[in-house]
């Protein structure tokens, strides 16, 4: 099939959102006409465009190879990794660039995320022990034990799922999806004690209660963290801690 | 007016595994002490982030200090400081389980202890794996702890231009804010740069696009030599193209590196027998360097496959199983599969040689101080020297751990025994804005194009520095980029903007990769040898009455870099031969 198309194809139309505060305060959609090569992805365009074309657009990147989280944008309206995103999918064009949905545009395809990062550390996304780290060996985790976490621990930061989510599109002080995700990552870790002490942020207005359960984080993902489970599940494990915090002392009576 | 004077005690110059780790040792060493940390891309973007196979530490019965200290130290061609090793090896246990301890999601054995896997180059299973992600995860869990210690201030998204030294003491560092394009000084009593290595020199690599040796050419710039230059990594398997590179776990895992005719051709080279299973410290095992060389003489014999991007060899894995790529090795499947539409459970992988790391670097000692007063390094822009002539796989993100905390360690010491800063400070940084604003922010009239000059250096670099060199590559490669330096003095900037202006960075980087560059060739053309990684075709042995000694570039106004020598550190290894699979 990928044959055939590139005969078909010679050059792709990219419309990408251009916004530069210094000359102008309204945000536009240029147009470049870039040759077509069926090895590349999105971000091998966009370098194309930057080298050849035009020097002046902006944009994030790095490690071309899915893992960094730099390079996330929508295209043709959905979140995406660009290194990980193939231009064949879009043939025959035109394909439609803008940065992240839900977030402010600094410039280009650039947007502010340092908020994720304040709400990332509200969460406080490290191992919290009762004891002093005094111990001489590795504490011992089975392999099962990895696993119950193992899936959380796996997110990039990219983004993606904090632009595909409804509720961060309307309330910004929404944890959002990535931060519980990793919350989740230390809760379920066996060397964390430190549930408690996540759970005051996590149980608060911003918290997941505000999760509607849309699951479109999970979608869009790319490295299938599922941040949606990890918020159901936290809710169902908070639910249950509440009515515990209920009933024991009536238990105890 | 914005704020353009900002002041800590130690000012960490990158935050990727090196830097993080000296932030997080400075911080528990003495918590009164202010902590700066810049980096050009939030510190979860740095390239540690793309590190797959694993880090090397003694912690299993059957394995020894000794063992890992020798398989380094021959596995670098006896160029390794062997004091550095042996504290190196001492030290690499317990940071990998204070590692352990910060929550990094190690792969287990089912009793619940750490699991280590082979690598190449190690006689022992000594490397520790989070499956094949290991970088990214030691990365988030270093950046994610760092997050705890309020002594910590960051400034994500900020490049440096150029250090501040006054009275022969490195106090601080002029950086632009990306976002705004401010320009500010950030004064320090001490000051580790832990940036990164310079893989962007070339054109084909494993390395990020951020991978442009900033750090290396700032130390450089400020009068630091730079050591072992010549000494590049070439990873035998990266995937054709994109570089991406395919894990030596993949080969530790058992699997087989094949030539056109489907014949393991390794055992060509002196590298030892073919066996069905892998073999410690053979064929598929052996170390980077001899199996990259081994590449360039199968092809040169005709041997190799032709693809659009060049010639190349097939990795076959398919005789591993579902089971073990999947749980062992899932993100080389997953890269196979989004980047060359391969599923290696059941095709071969094309891959080949591919530049990876920089065993040169910064100039500095076992406590990871430069030269320079006040400054240290850390990690794949330093040189202390552990790597020597090859860098085993997985003593890298080892290295960022051992030396990241040491050089931490020593700067804070450093910093607490300082008191006041230069009354100059303030001077050097406004000649330094005039700097930028004269070179690139004001610049008018320039007419050549940045990835034009990009376009060229790589070409030198490729034709003239790689794996192996001669007299006369590097000669024509020097005038070339002496050449290519000068037409970088006009070079065009069509950006004006001071809003996230990238052109400008790209711009800024260039002029770092083409400083290292001109080292790289200097102190090639210098080392008439071969040893490790610098194969010289005019020269093909080693030579240890001339050479067991490191080269030191330094950097001189409007000419080329001055090479001189020190010798080697040797305590308990002499030079021997090294010998691979026999």
């Amino acid at each position: 099939m990928d044959d055939n198309l590139t005969i078909m194809a010679e050059s792709i139309t990219f419309e990408v959102f251009r916004y530069k505060p210094d000359e102008s305060s309204e945000p536009s959609l240029q147009k470049y006409k870039i040759p077509w090569q069926k090895d590349w992805v999105i971000l091998d365009a966009l370098n194309y465009i930057k080298d050849n074309i035009d020097g002046t657009l902006s944009y994030r990147w790095s490690c071309r190879m899915g893992v960094c989280g730099s390079c996330g944008m929508m295209v043709n309206g959905k979140p995406v990794l660009t290194c990980a995103t193939f231009l064949k999918k879009f043939l025959p064009g035109p394909i439609r660039i803008e940065p992240l949905e839900n977030f402010p545009v600094i410039r280009d395809l650039v947007i502010e995320m340092s908020d994720f990062l304040d709400k990332l550390k509200s969460v406080k996304p490290w191992v919290i022990r009762d004891e002093q780290d005094l111990v001489e060996e590795e504490y011992v985790q089975t392999p099962d034990q990895l696993a119950d976490y193992k899936q959380y621990s796996m997110c990039i930061n990219c983004m993606l799922c904090y632009s595909a989510c409804p509720v961060v599109a309307l309330e910004p002080d929404f944890v959002g999806p990535a931060a519980i995700a990793l919350a989740q990552r230390y809760n379920m870790d066996n060397r964390d004690q430190g549930n408690k002490e996540r759970m005051e942020v996590l149980n608060a207005d911003t918290g997941i209660w505000n999760c509607t359960f849309v699951g479109d984080c999970s979608v869009v993902c790319p490295e299938n963290v599922d941040p949606a489970g990890a918020i159901q599940r936290y809710k169902v494990e908070s639910a249950s801690h509440w009515w515990k915090n209920l009933l024991l002392p009536w238990g105890k009576g | 007016m914005s704020q353009t004077s900002y002041e800590c005690d130690v000012l960490i110059i990158g935050a990727g595994g090196a830097g993080l780790r000296a932030a997080i040792s400075v911080a528990e060493k003495d918590p009164n002490l202010k902590i700066g940390v810049i980096s050009k891309v939030y510190p979860m973007r740095s390239h540690t982030v793309s590190a797959e196979g694993g880090a090397a530490a003694v912690i299993k019965d059957n394995d020894s200090l000794d063992d890992h200290a020798y398989d380094t130290i021959s596995g670098g061609d006896w160029l390794c400081d062997q004091d550095a090793v042996e504290i190196f090896v001492r030290e690499a246990p317990k940071e990998m389980i204070r590692l352990e301890h910060w929550g990094c999601p190690w792969s287990r054995q089912e009793d619940g202890k750490v699991a280590v896997r082979p690598f190449g180059g190690m006689k022992k299973q000594r490397t520790w794996y989070a499956a094949d992600k290991t970088g990214f995860h030691m990365l988030h869990a270093l950046f994610q702890t760092s997050m705890k210690y309020s002594s910590v201030q960051r400034y994500d998204e900020w490049f440096v231009t150029s250090l501040l030294v006054d009275e022969g003491r490195c106090q601080g560092a002029v950086a632009v804010e990306i976002a705004t394009g401010k320009i500010a000084a950030i004064k320090a009593r001490s000051v580790i740069i832990c940036s990164g290595g310079a893989g962007k020199v070339f054109p084909f690599t494993t390395n990020a696009n951020i991978k442009t040796g900033d750090g290396i050419a700032l130390a450089y710039r400020a009068g630091v030599p730079l050591k072992d230059m010549e000494f590049v990594q070439y990873h035998p398997t990266g995937l054709p193209f994109t570089g991406i590179l395919i894990t030596e776990a993949s080969r530790a895992e058992g699997g087989y590196l094949l030539n056109k005719d489907g014949y393991r051709y390794l055992q060509d080279y002196d590298l030892g027998k073919p066996e069905p299973k892998p073999v410690l410290r053979s064929m598929e095992l052996g170390p980077r360097d001899r199996l990259s060389q081994a590449f360039v003489k199968e092809a040169e014999k005709g041997r190799t496959l032709e693809g659009p991007y060049g010639n190349y060899v097939h990795l076959d894995l398919r005789h591993l199983g579902k089971k073990i790529i999947n749980e062992k090795i899932p993100f080389v499947r997953e890269l196979c599969m989004k980047y060359e539409n391969i599923d290696p459970i059941k095709e071969m992988i094309p891959v080949r040689p591919v530049v990876h790391y920089m065993m040169g670097g910064i100039d500095t000692d076992i406590n990871g101080a430069t030269p320079l007063s006040g400054l240290f390094a850390a990690g794949e822009c330093a040189c202390v020297s552990i790597n020597g002539a090859n860098r085993l796989g997985s003593n890298s993100l080892t290295e960022l751990l051992v030396f990241g905390a040491r050089a931490g360690e020593n700067a804070a010491k450093f910093a607490a025994n300082q008191n006041g800063l230069s009354s100059k400070l303030d001077a050097l940084y406004l000649d330094e804005v005039q700097r930028l604003n004269e070179q690139f922010l004001h610049k008018t009239g320039g007419t050549e194009n940045i990835a034009e000059i990009r376009k060229t250096m790589h070409k030198i670099m490729d034709e003239g520095a790689g794996i192996y060199r001669t007299n006369e590559s590097l000669i024509k490669s020097q005038n070339d980029i002496v050449e290519l330096k000068e037409r970088f003095k006009h070079i065009k900037i069509s950006d004006n903007s001071s809003t996230f202006n990238t052109e400008l960075i790209a711009t800024l980087e260039l002029s770092c990769l083409l400083d290292i560059a001109e080292s790289i060739i200097q102190s090639g053309l210098h080392r008439k040898e071969s040893r490790g990684s610098h194969q010289r075709s005019d020269f093909a042995e080693r030579d240890d009455s001339q050479y067991l000694s490191h080269s030191l570039a330094y950097k001189r106004e409007n000419d080329i870099p001055e090479i001189k020598y020190k010798p080697v550190v040797i305590t308990r290894w002499p030079p021997g031969e090294r010998v691979y699979g026999r």
